[in-house]
Parts: C-alpha cells; sequence; structure tokens
C-alpha cells in the first residue's frame, strides 16, 4: 500500500508485539486499514487475528499480564499514548462479540445504555428523543420492523440473528467510527449469518469495519480488502478479490486452498 | 438374548445395596433435625404465649417472659448487619472485580475463607480485646455486634463473590465495549443481577449471627437485665446467652421455659431462612436469562 495514505488510515499499527505473559502473540504487526471500507481478518486459529481486534479498543488489558510494544493508531491518534482516556476510545471502537451478547434488559434499554452511559452532563432522555435513538438504531441494522412491537421485551427473547444486529445497533448510539467485530455470524445458522453480513454490508461507508471471520466465503463476500495472518505475523493485505484470486504468498495460496485451517 | 446373566444379578444386588446405604444416610441426616423440632414443639409449645413472648423474666428467671432477650438479640443482630453488610460487600466487589487477578488477590480470598474458619470463641476474645478495651466501648451491644460483625464477614464477602461471579462475563465485555466504566458496569449491570444471591447469603447469615452466643457473651449480653437496650452502648440480654443461662446456671428453672426459649430461638433463625429462601425465589423469577 502505498505510505501518503498512511495519515488517511482508520487503524494504523506499527511494530505491533503483544505477549500474554510470556507467549508472543503478535509479531511486528504492520497494518494500515482504510477508513469507511470493511476489512476481514482470516487466519486458523491461534493465529491472532482477535488479539488484534482486542487490542485496538484495549479490552485486552483486562486480563492484566498481556503486555504491549509498538504503536496502534486510530484516526492518527495513538489508543495507547498515556494521556488517552480509556473511555474515550471505547466510544470511538465499538466492538461486537463471537455470541451475542444483549444486556439481560429490554430491547429498548439495550439500545438506550449506550447513549445513557454517555448522556451529558446527566444521564436524562426525554421519551421522544429515546424514541428517536432507539428507531434510527434499529432501522440502521435492518431491524426495526422485526421488533417494533417487542421493544420492551427481554432481549434475550429473540433468536441468535436478532440479538446479534441488536447489539450492533446498540453500538450506534455511542457514535462509534470504527467497529470491531470478532467472528460476529458463528453463532448463527446460514440463514442468520446471511442476514448479518447484508447488514453489516450497508453499514459500510458510514463506520470502518474489521471483521475477524473463520469464514473464507464469507470473507470473500462480505469484504473490501483482506488481511491473511499466520502464527502472529500478518503475511498478506491485499484487496479481497485478489487475495482470493491471487494470493501473493504461498502461505495464503494453501490457506485459502484448505490445505491447512 | 436379553435375559439376565449372573453377573447382571451381582450388579443388580450391588446397586441395591448402595442406594439402601445412602437412602439410610439420608434419612440419619434429617432424623435429628426433626426430632429436635418436635421435641421443642412438644415440650417448649405450651410455653409459648403473648405473656412469655412480651414480659420479662421474673423470679430468678424461672417465671415471666423473654421479652428483653427477643429485643436484645434483634438488636445484636441488626447493629451486626450494618456493620458487616456494607463492608463485606464493598471488598467483595473490589476482590471481583477490580483486583488484579494476581497471587496478592488469591492469597487474600485463601485468607478470607481460612478467616470463616476460626472458632467463635477465637472471635470473642479479640472482640473483647479490640472493642471492649482497646476502642473503649466497654461491654456494649456495639461491642458485641461488632465481634458478629468481624465473624460473619468472610461468609458475606464469599457469597457475595460467588454471585458477582455468577454474571456472565459477557455482560461486562458488552458495557466496556460501549465505554461504560467499571462502576457503571457493576452499577447497572452486575449488581442488579446478582443481587438475588448477595441478598441469600446475608440473609443466611444473619440467621447463624442470632444464634452464637461464645462472641457476645464476653463482649456485650448479660445474664439478666430486666431493662430494654436504649443505645448501642447499653448491655443487654440475648436469647442464645439466655437459652444457656435458664439451662446451665439458674436452678430449678421449669423445663417449658428453658424449650420456649429455644423454640423460640429457632423459630427465629427458621423463619429468616424462609424469608431468604422467598427472597431468592422471587427474584430469580425475575432475572431476565
Amino acid at each position: 500500500m502505498a505510505s501518503t495514505e498512511s495519515s488517511r488510515a482508520a487503524i494504523e499499527t506499527q511494530k505491533l508485539n503483544l505477549w500474554y505473559g510470556t507467549f508472543q502473540a503478535l509479531f511486528d504487526v504492520d497494518l494500515e486499514i482504510k477508513p469507511g471500507i470493511i476489512t476481514s481478518m482470516i487466519g486458523p486459529s491461534g493465529c491472532g487475528k482477535s488479539t488484534f481486534l482486542r487490542s485496538v479498543n484495549r479490552i485486552n488489558e483486562r486480563l492484566g499480564y498481556v503486555r504491549t510494544t509498538g504503536s496502534i493508531r486510530v484516526h492518527g491518534r495513538d489508543v495507547y499514548a498515556p494521556e488517552v482516556e480509556i473511555i474515550q476510545v471505547r466510544k470511538q471502537v465499538g466492538m461486537v462479540f463471537q455470541r451475542p451478547n444483549p444486556l439481560p434488559l429490554s430491547v429498548r434499554d439495550n439500545i438506550l445504555f449506550g447513549a445513557r452511559l454517555h448522556g451529558e452532563p446527566a444521564p436524562k432522555l426525554s421519551s421522544s428523543q429515546a424514541d428517536e435513538i432507539v428507531e434510527t438504531a434499529l432501522q440502521k441494522v435492518l431491524l426495526w420492523d422485526k421488533v417494533k412491537d417487542r421493544l420492551n421485551q427481554p432481549a434475550i427473547g429473540l433468536s441468535l440473528e436478532e440479538q446479534q444486529k441488536l447489539c450492533i445497533a446498540r453500538l450506534l448510539p455511542v457514535k462509534p467510527q470504527v467497529l470491531l467485530m470478532d467472528e460476529p455470524c458463528s453463532a448463527l445458522d446460514p440463514a442468520g449469518t446471511e442476514a448479518v453480513e447484508e447488514m453489516i454490508w450497508e453499514l459500510r461507508g458510514d463506520y470502518t469495519i474489521l471483521i475477524v471471520t473463520h469464514n473464507m466465503a464469507q470473507a470473500r463476500r462480505a469484504s473490501e480488502e483482506c488481511i491473511f495472518m499466520l502464527l502472529g505475523k500478518v503475511i498478506e493485505h491485499s484487496p479481497t478479490d485478489e487475495l482470493f484470486v491471487t494470493p501473493g504468498d504461498t502461505r495464503t495460496a494453501d490457506y485459502i486452498e484448505g490445505r491447512y485451517g | 438374548m436379553f435375559e439376565a446373566t449372573e453377573l447382571n444379578a451381582q450388579h443388580a444386588r450391588t446397586e441395591k445395596l448402595y442406594r439402601i446405604l445412602f437412602g439410610l444416610m439420608a434419612v440419619l441426616l434429617i432424623l435429628p433435625v426433626i426430632t429436635i423440632l418436635t421435641v421443642l414443639v412438644v415440650r417448649g409449645g405450651p410455653a409459648i404465649s403473648f405473656e412469655f413472648l412480651f414480659s420479662e423474666p421474673i423470679n430468678g428467671m424461672t417465671e415471666g417472659g423473654i421479652f428483653p432477650a427477643l429485643v436484645g438479640t434483634i438488636w445484636l443482630v441488626s447493629v451486626a448487619l450494618v456493620a458487616s453488610v456494607p463492608i463485606g460487600v464493598a471488598a467483595a466487589i473490589y476482590l471481583s472485580e477490580y483486583a488484579p487477578k494476581n497471587w496478592l488477590t488469591r492469597a487474600i480470598n485463601l485468607a478470607i475463607i481460612n478467616l470463616a474458619g476460626v472458632p467463635s470463641i477465637v472471635h470473642a476474645l479479640f472482640g473483647v480485646g479490640a472493642f471492649v478495651l482497646f476502642f473503649n466501648f466497654g461491654t456494649s451491644i456495639l461491642a458485641a455486634s461488632l465481634t458478629l460483625a468481624i465473624m460473619t464477614l468472610p461468609v458475606v464477602i464469599v457469597a457475595t463473590r460467588e454471585s458477582l461471579q455468577a454474571v456472565p462475563q459477557a455482560f461486562r465485555e458488552a458495557c466496556w465495549s460501549m465505554g461504560a466504566t467499571r462502576w457503571q458496569t457493576i452499577r447497572h449491570v452486575v449488581l442488579p443481577n446478582s443481587v438475588s444471591g448477595i441478598l441469600t447469603g446475608v440473609i443466611l447469615e444473619v440467621s447463624r449471627t442470632a444464634g452464637e452466643t461464645a462472641p457476645i457473651m464476653f463482649t456485650g449480653a448479660t445474664l439478666f437485665l430486666p431493662f430494654l437496650p436504649e443505645t448501642v452502648f447499653d448491655q443487654t440480654m440475648a436469647l442464645s446467652l439466655h437459652l444457656f443461662t435458664v439451662s446451665t446456671q439458674v436452678p430449678n428453672v421449669p423445663e417449658e421455659v428453658q424449650y420456649g426459649t429455644a423454640l423460640v430461638l429457632i423459630g427465629l433463625v427458621l423463619s429468616m431462612n424462609a424469608v431468604s429462601i422467598g427472597v431468592r425465589t422471587y427474584l430469580r423469577g425475575k432475572k431476565k436469562w
């Protein structure tokens, strides 16, 4: 990739190394992820895709025994700089998990949770404002028509597909610029996967989306650029079509042809 | 081809033997409880009356009621709760939600579990040294309740920590991924979903506290004091100590007074346990996952 684009990268890492205790999970990861597109990360289990994802919003730190060197810049700002407020990082960089994890609240309260956390100065929303936030977010994830009559029911009662859409929708009122998705469809059936993929495709342009997946067909269908990782290193990063049709590295070719995984 | 072989028959006999053995143990376990309750109700039941519950003991405790002891126990338990629950729950939240997962935290957790096993008479002597003498509270409700509080703290902490850890990690990650602070996460998600377990632990502890004798007998409870306490600096009677007194320290106390006192104490404890079960069932019903 051209280095002139570096200043416009949504996520840019330099020499990112990460250790869990004594185990090194990432080796000198240099990546530039372009804003407003969907980038997928593929690679065998344990190659560091999820670890990479989890260091961008610094949720890895909870583990306590994680050590990181190098830098991660989100829209030009180093997220590990000492003056950085971690809450602001998390607001800008939303995360969707492997298993849908709606909070044990109603559909409506799930959507409003983030908005209420960051409400200024007091977390008081008028009910019409709240209605608007809920409708906008649910419209955006193509869920509004399905759940508009069930807004006050527990979110746990939705189907897994709906739950995962809800988990994406509840990030939106916080107004993130980047959405990290850690195998968002792996708990869903094929129909649910397709629906969620379609929905994610609709979100591109408004958000920078980085999606980790085990499913190569999904990466191929639903991303514009693709990153292949192996044993903690980035092997290849190119437009998705290119990576799948004319992989630049034999290890990438072997992986996408299913010789290991 | 499906007939039993000799080996099958042998296994079936062994099976039966163990089943009977385990069943017998289960019966042995509940038998004493049923016996105690029956004896208490039969022998102590006739003593229970409005007058027994709400009047003072007279005539060297051989007649009259147990009102000061009943009130004293309620005082002791309430003050102990006020002291131990906030501290215990806060400590558990720290250990479960904030403390780094390192050897120090593990050591503290281990120490707390061991603390729960310290004999109550040791707590009693600690209470005398710390609260009665060092802090100079004298023998008073305050000193006795604080001693009880110290004794119940480990159990409150363990019960709370277990309830907190039963809340799925995914809920916390969901909150963090929206930029919630730890406290916002605890306040809005973790605590509402663990309160049933915490309450159950606390109420069970209360019932245990109500029956303790050793920790209060040197620190604030008296054998005989026919007045109701007015402040936490007063001494008081207590049901458990009163039972000890009328059973062993005073001659010629009618049997029904002894059994009646025991019945009231056990009734108090069991009704608190019932409340605990009720609260847990109610809150579980409200859980949404």
